[in-house]
């Protein structure tokens, strides 16, 4: 194992591998520094989303992992999936059909924000600032596909979190859309100094991110 | 990685167990007395006299054979009634329509159903009065039409209410069995239409509704309360035998009671095993015709006709439930008005002061055994699903072993165990309360909210979870604010159903009640001898009313509760 430094910054994937029933699907040993882009690259099938469980916590335990995955010079690996400060972003945009497009916001802003006026304020201004301002009281059911991904980013990042993954999050837009998502939430990761981690099998996304890029081959043992 | 919820493991078995676990203590409260041990009835030492008793019950061999008979014909009427009609119609208006219609037929208990098929096919009910005027008749036909020897009526109204049951786990089965593709595709093949889905669809839909199956397989060859109001009395069925021996005054019947018990249980295992003998033949007699390469593709008669068995069910319970409205609220009515000549209030005026105690007990029990079997469901649910997390794609499925135990009192005749339970809660000298029948409904009450709750529970979207939790919610905060209300409908249907089963139970309260307890449902089954049709009527529809209104509520909540939000429609 490599050295580290507690006080590192950023998403460490120490010697991380992946394997089901002897076959290894992904080795992998990156720092993501804050604010970068590692875009992971492979046909479906080559364990892409399976990297994503684990950094995330849900790793189905029929896969066998090894090494350790660090975020801000901290082990995350043992921990519980709701106490890792990862945020994800999916191709759909998984809001709660149950929930105004405001509740899904403020169930995702964390409890230090304290007292209805304040909380309402933050998640607002996070709305504006992907640009829906004025969309708070709306069902979630009537947004576009375009406005529904921008509200899922909001929702991620008022959990503030301190690394991010992004599953594949443009797929399901039109071209113009994909484009306008991209600048905002690629923007929104340098501005926050997020490491972030994208998987895709868009290789215009992967040139977008501006990043490194791993790519991974279906291996057989 | 994650830590591993290990404890989380062992809490389906321990609640799947506790479920079962009065079917085996009830059993062992059976077998003692039948072979001559219970010291609190002077049974003090191991015999075979009850068994010798039994044998030379007159008539014994009769009873038996009538509820072998009952519970294969029921079940075999029922099943192919509805996968006619799934071949038939799957996928077009007939199908919507009889899934809309499916909540309410469901809530009509089996007794309120058996009564109301009565008042229609009685010598002096609607059908002969309608036949009277131009048949010429005065007097009700001396015919013995409800009761007859063969138990056809009894068949039928068992029939009437298992084929709503069955088509609605067939509809719950139906997505994964993946219709409008495969039939697309056999059709393709020049199959016709019913050829199409019977040969491609249905083993995966029957594969997938087989336990439900045989509940019904051992619920018909062992019912009592239907069998009461429709069955035949010379001889009866061998568990409208068994009720009476255990009801009666000298208490040493209850060691016959307790052998004819062990015969119940063997009829109905044998039923069962006609049953599975009944499925390998059916299984290959359709590969046959398939690997023959027949294409049945000229099926616009049959399919005509395919609907019918299901209509008549669905027509039978609603006029019934008209019968018994008529009935309940009618003046005067002699032979052969179809319609009562005067309507007046005083039959409910009077029956409702008396009903009072009864209609609280009913109502509390169900509500409470359902709230209790919908806590310990969802526990089971969800803590195996937190224990065997998935990738998205594949569904947890419970295990066999887990879905055995949880629905094993369904499989194992009421009458056989539910006695033992009786012996045992007289021989330790309890009181009959309303918790002791809490505890009795919630073993039947349980299996149905979970046969109702599993598929919903196990089908939603993981990734909502997953979003949760990586912002920074635990698993009790994703179960209560993400999943609980995204799957409100389906818990609240299945607590309907669960409350529905539990006012329909006759023989569990009337056992353990012991007449000191009693429902609206043990009293209506006790209006069955006397036959004071307009009383019936009010007993019977306030049983059907009580389960109906818990069903409309949980129908109408998810709407109110989420009625500006489009994304909750249907869920």
């Amino acid at each position: 194992m490599r050295p580290y430094s507690p006080r590192e910054r950023g998403l460490r994937l120490a010697d991380v591998a992946i394997r089901l029933d002897g076959r290894t699907l992904i080795e992998i040993d990156r720092l993501i520094a804050p604010g970068d882009v590692l875009t992971v690259m492979g046909p479906s099938g080559s364990g892409k989303s399976t990297l994503f469980a684990l950094i995330a916590g849900f790793l189905d335990p029929a896969f066998a992992s090894e090494g350790r995955v660090f975020l801000d010079g901290e082990a995350i690996d043992e921990k519980r999936p709701e106490r890792r400060s990862v945020g994800l972003l999916f191709q759909d945009a998984l809001l709660f059909p149950h929930m105004s497009v405001g509740a899904n916001l403020l169930f995702a802003l964390k409890r230090d924000a304290r007292g209805q006026a304040a909380r309402r304020e933050r998640a607002g201004a996070m709305l504006a600032r992907v640009g829906l301002e004025g969309l708070f009281d709306r069902d979630p059911a009537t947004l576009s596909g375009g406005q529904a991904a921008r509200v899922a980013l909001a929702r991620t990042l008022l959990a503030e979190p301190r690394a991010l993954l992004l599953d594949e999050p443009f797929s399901r837009l039109d071209a113009p859309l994909r484009t306008a998502m991209r600048e905002l939430v690629f923007g929104l990761v340098r501005e926050r100094a997020i490491p972030a981690l994208l998987v895709t099998h868009d290789r215009e996304d992967a040139e977008a991110a501006g990043g490194p890029l791993v790519e991974l081959v279906p291996r057989r043992s | 990685m994650s830590p591993a919820p290990t404890g989380l493991r062992s809490v389906p078995w321990i609640v799947s167990s506790l479920l079962a676990a009065p079917v085996a203590v009830g059993l062992a409260g059976v077998i003692l007395p039948a072979f001559g041990y219970l010291p609190a009835l002077g049974g003090e030492a191991f015999t075979l006299d009850p068994f010798r008793d039994l044998a030379v019950q007159s008539g014994l061999l009769g009873s038996s054979l009538l509820s072998l008979a009952t519970g294969l014909i029921t079940t075999l009427v029922s099943v192919m009634a509805v996968a006619l009609f799934l071949a038939a119609y799957a996928g077009s208006r007939p199908v919507r329509i009889a899934r809309r219609a499916l909540g309410p037929l469901l809530a009509i208990p089996h007794a309120a159903a058996a009564f109301g098929l009565a008042f229609l096919i009685a010598p002096s009910g609607l059908l002969v009065r309608l036949a009277a005027g131009p048949l010429g008749l005065e007097r009700p036909p001396d015919l013995l039409i409800v009761g007859d020897p063969f138990g056809l009526a009894m068949m039928a109204g068992l029939i009437a209410k298992e084929v709503p049951f069955l088509l609605l786990v067939a509809f719950a089965a139906m997505p994964q069995a993946d219709p409008e593709r495969r039939t697309m595709l056999a059709r393709s093949l020049g199959y016709g239409r019913m050829a199409a889905f019977l040969f491609t669809v249905w083993p995966a839909v029957y594969r997938q509704i087989r336990l439900p199956v045989l509940a019904v397989v051992a619920f018909a060859s062992s019912v009592v309360d239907v069998a009461l109001i429709l069955g035949p009395s010379v001889p009866p069925t061998l568990a409208v035998r068994l009720l009476e021996w255990m009801g009666d005054p000298d208490l040493s019947k209850r060691f016959l009671a307790s052998a004819g018990a062990l015969l119940q249980l063997a009829v109905t295992a044998a039923a069962l095993i006609v049953w599975i003998w009944l499925e390998r033949a059916g299984g290959a007699i359709r590969e046959r015709l398939a690997n023959h390469g027949r294409r049945l593709s000229r099926d616009g008669a049959l399919r005509a006709g395919a609907s019918l068995p299901v209509v008549l069910a669905g027509l039978s319970l609603v006029l019934g439930l008209f019968m018994l409205v008529l009935w309940s609220f009618s003046g005067f009515w002699s032979f052969p008005d179809p319609l009562p000549p005067s309507l007046s209030l005083s039959t409910w005026t009077r029956a409702l002061p008396r009903v009072e105690d009864p209609l609280v007990t009913t109502a509390l029990v169900a509500a409470l055994s359902g709230l209790i079997a919908l806590g310990a469901v969802i526990l089971m649910l969800e803590t195996h699903r937190q224990a065997t997390p998935r990738m998205a794609g594949s569904r947890p499925v419970l295990p066999a072993l887990i879905a055995g135990l949880l629905y094993l009192p369904l499989i194992v005749p009421q009458i056989a165990f539910v006695f033992g339970l009786q012996i045992l809660v007289v021989a330790s000298g309890a009181e009959p309360s309303l918790w002791l029948l809490v505890a009795v409904h919630l073993v039947f009450v349980a299996p149905y909210v979970a046969l109702a709750l599993v598929g919903p529970w196990f089908a939603l979207e993981p990734r909502y979870e997953v979003v949760a939790a990586s912002l920074g919610h635990g698993r009790l905060d994703a179960l209560l604010r993400v999943r609980v209300p995204l799957l409100l409908a389906p818990i609240l249907t299945s607590f309907a159903i669960g409350f529905a089963v539990s006012v329909g139970q006759y023989l569990p309260t009337v056992l353990i009640g012991a007449g000191r307890l009693t429902t609206i449902t043990t009293e209506a089954v006790a209006l069955a001898s006397g036959g004071n049709r307009r009383v019936i009527g009010v007993y019977a529809l306030l049983q059907t009313i009580i389960p109906a209104l818990v069903f409309l509520v949980a129908s109408l909540l998810p709407g109110l509760a989420f009625r500006s939000r489009r994304g909750m429609e249907g869920a």
